[in-house]
């Protein structure tokens, strides 16, 4: 192929990258912003997503889009169950104490990821994506499946910053973002705000992980790098900042099609982890945030 | 220093020492292995436990070691002595470098900050799979893991001299970090743990105490390194991966932080552990999971940072 | 005569709110200077550019005549401006003896007793300073502050929170600290400020609004608008 088909590609990998980076970091970069606490076992969550639309698809008659359909139901219900759990058992009894959350959810990551490989194993598992239609390039094809994810993540992230914008309860969790005491003040149940937020993100993450999972393939070890791009998305993004995780992802998405087609995708992570590093030293609001007082 | 402090620990140096006499082939191993390790949480303890530093990214130094030490013996044909120079005068260089830059940061950020940079070592470990043949590792035969120093011959493929030489270093360990928690460094970084703004108010370069701890911590963890490459003629990418930067973590945090024996016992304890774990099940990290999460919900100071809080007041 | 502390157009501001606004202020060597003024007057903030807690939008510090505005805190801590924290800032977790030490820079130094003699916590050496009553822990600022040896001694809000017999001994105490060293007091407490200021400055919105002595700024009319009340 020539440069341009190439570069055509990277570019669309790239975009598809983006889509998939906003939607795991979603999840991540709404629990951060409100709670203001990291969580580590957000990857293990996306795992958990995947492995359900696997075992649903295994389970529901009727063809993969059936399959994808019961799993959009299933997964994020499943995993917004387990989160629950994890924010009555685990972070309420720590105070989501920012440093000990971080080694729980750690602990916690290691839990889950080590559950699922005694049930489900350690070999890959791929899902079939809910419809094969390719786009006829005059140089390839490309899966429509991977613009439908686009589309989704889209649609998605529209979804959340108009609850955060336009509804009540979205004014509530702006509220116990801004000062947690204030809020209490103000009668807010921050408890529930906060189990809320957390349920949420869990199954948003969970949900994103049933559209990505036809792309690559479902397997005990894949939570990790979701979570480090995730951290990536929302550190440089701003932390807390949907619209910066959204920039984040355009621009990180991108860098990752194209040096990825280019040089190598080991090279475009080293970069980018390399980045997350400095923006938080040297720009800890990331790129897109405005400096705090 | 008094005298019941420096028999307590000389105590537990002369029981790794007989315990050579009775223990299987496989115990010594195993015993090699946790006094190797432990050497790498007693550098990751002066940095968490005392200077209160939570680095989520100490597996890029120890890796350093690791590389550093196979790729000298290896590629460029150095001796084991030199090998082990070489790996701790770059573990100071490297760490010095990264704490410049992550030092900046406190709190969450430090902990996101140092994970990222050892994320970016580990793949960088993979991108030179040329050299560091990734996660399949360099293997250091046999014959170059013999060296004369001072007359004597060591030979790292004895089992026996492999324990003694483990035991010297974990020694020199425990010595050394008695010293400088005993020093005025040790209760300037306890200061700084417990009230940092304080600290840089009564006149210390709260900054430069930081980067020391940084530093010699990450001097520890490259020393370990070096040894675990070459007593196990082994060096891979798992060593340098994420798991690798939780268990000094882990282990620091179950012995006990900011007491000079708890990253030993702690060490000791989850091998123990994870090794009757892994006699009926593969996933034996489950383990490693459960115990963090238990230990930060009910056991924060760990075994001996109970202790010491309860009954023996005077443990360093 | 040069003065020991000079401050020049010092200025800072907060987003839009300008905290400290353009003051030019100096205290002589032997001093006990008050700075008082009416809340959220810029007064700890003055007090941390001069410590060097927080930097300056604009302008200078200058101590014993050299420029050390472009020093971090701990670096003027070393040549002589010692602060003690509004909000009791002590290591809770180590004992009152440890907390003296480290502010001498010398473990279990003779120093280290004697500061904690002179505010009176002697027997209290081997106490974890958390457990020490309210009074006590602002003594133990005191006696860290005492330990670094200072030439400025700045106390911000020293009093707040002690009952009126701690306020006795308190007064006292600054008498006998100020014989070898200049101290910079902020304080709410009027009786307080009488009875030790030689000098009062009057800070009202980031400025100085008046400065002179204890009889002279209480005739001010300025002040007693801005701050006393027109009592």
């Amino acid at each position: 192929m020539a440069f341009f088909p190439h570069l055509l590609l990277a570019l669309l990998e790239g975009t598809v990258a983006a889509a998939v980076l906003a939607l795991s970091a979603l999840g991540l970069s709404l629990v951060f912003g409100v709670m203001r606490v990291v969580n580590v076992a957000h990857g293990e969550f996306f795992m958990l997503g995947a492995m359900l639309a696997w075992w649903v698809a295994k389970l529901v008659p009727g063809g993969p889009l059936a399959g994808f359909m019961a799993a959009l139901v299933v997964a994020p219900l499943a995993v917004g169950f387990l989160a629950f759990l994890t924010e009555r058992l685990l972070l309420r009894r720590i105070n989501y104490d920012p440093e000990a959350t971080i080694v729980a959810t750690i602990g916690l990551m290691f839990v889950i990821q080590q559950l699922a490989l005694s049930v489900f194993g350690a070999d890959a598992k791929p899902v079939a994506a809910p419809f094969t239609y390719r786009i006829a390039f005059p140089w390839f094809g490309f899966s429509g499946y991977k613009l439908f994810v686009v589309a989704a993540s889209i649609m998605l992230l529209l979804a959340v910053w108009w609850v955060l914008a336009r509804t009540r309860f979205g004014l509530i969790m702006r509220v116990t973002q801004f000062d947690r005491e204030t809020a209490t003040a103000f009668g807010i149940p921050v408890n529930k705000v906060y189990a809320v937020v957390f349920v949420a993100g869990a199954a948003l993450v969970a949900v994103a992980a049933v559209l990505i999972v036809p792309i690559q393939q479902a397997h005990y070890l894949m939570g990790l790098d979701p979570l480090l791009m995730s951290f990536i998305v929302v550190i440089i993004g701003g932390l807390g900042s949907i619209k910066g995780s959204v920039a984040a992802a355009v621009i990180i998405g991108m860098l990752d099609g194209i040096v990825s087609m280019f040089f190598s995708p080991t090279l475009a992570s080293i970069i980018a982890t390399l980045a997350v590093a400095l923006v938080l030293v040297f720009r800890p609001q990331g790129l897109f945030g405005v400096p705090a007082r | 220093m008094n005298a019941k402090v420096i028999s307590l620990h000389a105590a537990v140096i002369l029981a790794l020492f007989l315990a050579q006499f009775v223990a299987s082939d496989y115990a010594v191993l195993t015993l090699t292995r946790i006094m190797v390790l432990a050497v790498y949480a007693l550098g990751y303890n002066i940095l968490f436990g005392y200077a209160g530093l939570l680095s989520l990214g100490h597996a890029m130094f120890f890796a350093t070691g690791l590389y550093a030490a196979a790729l000298g013996v290896t590629r460029f044909g150095l001796s084991i002595p030199m090998a082990f120079l070489l790996a701790i005068l770059i573990g100071i260089a490297v760490s010095y470098l990264i704490g410049l830059i992550a030092l900046r940061a406190s709190g969450v950020a430090f902990m996101i900050v140092t994970l990222m940079f050892s994320q970016a070592a580990f793949l960088t470990v993979l991108y030179f799979g040329d050299y560091t043949r990734g996660d399949e590792g360099i293997v250091i035969p046999d014959t170059q893991r013999v060296f004369s120093l001072a007359g004597a011959t060591v030979d790292l493929t004895n089992p026996l001299v492999r324990y003694n030489l483990a035991l010297a270093f974990l020694a020199l360990g425990i010595a050394v970090c008695l010293f400088v928690v005993r020093s005025k460094t040790g209760h300037v970084l306890v200061a700084i743990r417990e009230n940092e703004n304080r600290t840089a108010m009564l006149g210390y370069d709260v900054a430069r105490y930081k980067l020391r701890a940084f530093v010699l911590s990450g001097a520890f963890a490259a020393f370990a390194g070096a040894t675990y490459a070459l007593m196990f003629a082994y060096a891979g990418a798992t060593l340098a991966s994420i798991q690798y930067s939780i268990h000094p973590l882990l282990w620091t945090l179950l012995g006990g932080a900011s007491t000079v024996l708890g990253p030993v016992l702690g060490t000791a304890l989850m091998f123990v552990l994870v090794d009757f774990a892994s006699g009926f099940t593969t996933a034996s990290l489950l383990f490693v999971g459960v115990v963090l999460i238990f230990l930060v919900l009910f056991f924060p100071k760990g075994i001996l940072g109970t202790l010491r809080q309860r009954y023996v007041r005077w443990l360093p | 005569m040069t003065a020991l502390l000079e401050t020049r157009n010092l200025s800072r501001n907060f987003g839009g709110l300008q905290a400290v606004n353009d003051v030019n202020f100096s205290v002589e060597k032997g001093e006990i200077r008050a700075v008082i003024g009416p809340n959220g007057a810029g007064k700890t903030t003055f007090v941390s550019l001069i410590s060097g807690r927080i930097a300056p939008s604009g302008g200078a510090v200058l101590f014993e005549g050299e420029d050390v505005t472009a020093l971090p805190a701990f670096r003027r801590v070393k040549r002589g401006i010692a602060y003690t924290f509004q909000i009791t800032s002590i290591y809770a977790n180590l004992t009152a003896g440890e907390n003296v030490a480290l502010a001498a820079h010398a473990p279990n130094s003779k120093v280290a007793h004697e500061c904690l003699a002179r505010v009176g916590l002697a027997d209290r050496a081997d106490q974890i300073a958390g457990t020490l009553s309210y009074g006590h822990q602002r003594l133990l600022e005191v006696a860290m502050g005492l330990a670094l040896k200072p030439k400025l001694l700045i106390l911000d809000e020293p009093t707040q929170g002690l009952s009126d017999g701690e306020i006795e001994g308190f007064i006292s105490l600054v008498r006998d600290v100020a014989k070898q060293a200049t101290v910079l007091l902020i304080e709410h407490n009027m009786p307080v400020v009488m009875a030790l200021a030689h000098r009062i400055t009057v800070l009202d919105r980031g400025r100085i609004l008046a400065e002179g002595n204890p009889a002279d700024v209480r005739a001010n009319h300025a002040v007693q608008n801005a701050y006393l009340g027109t009592g």
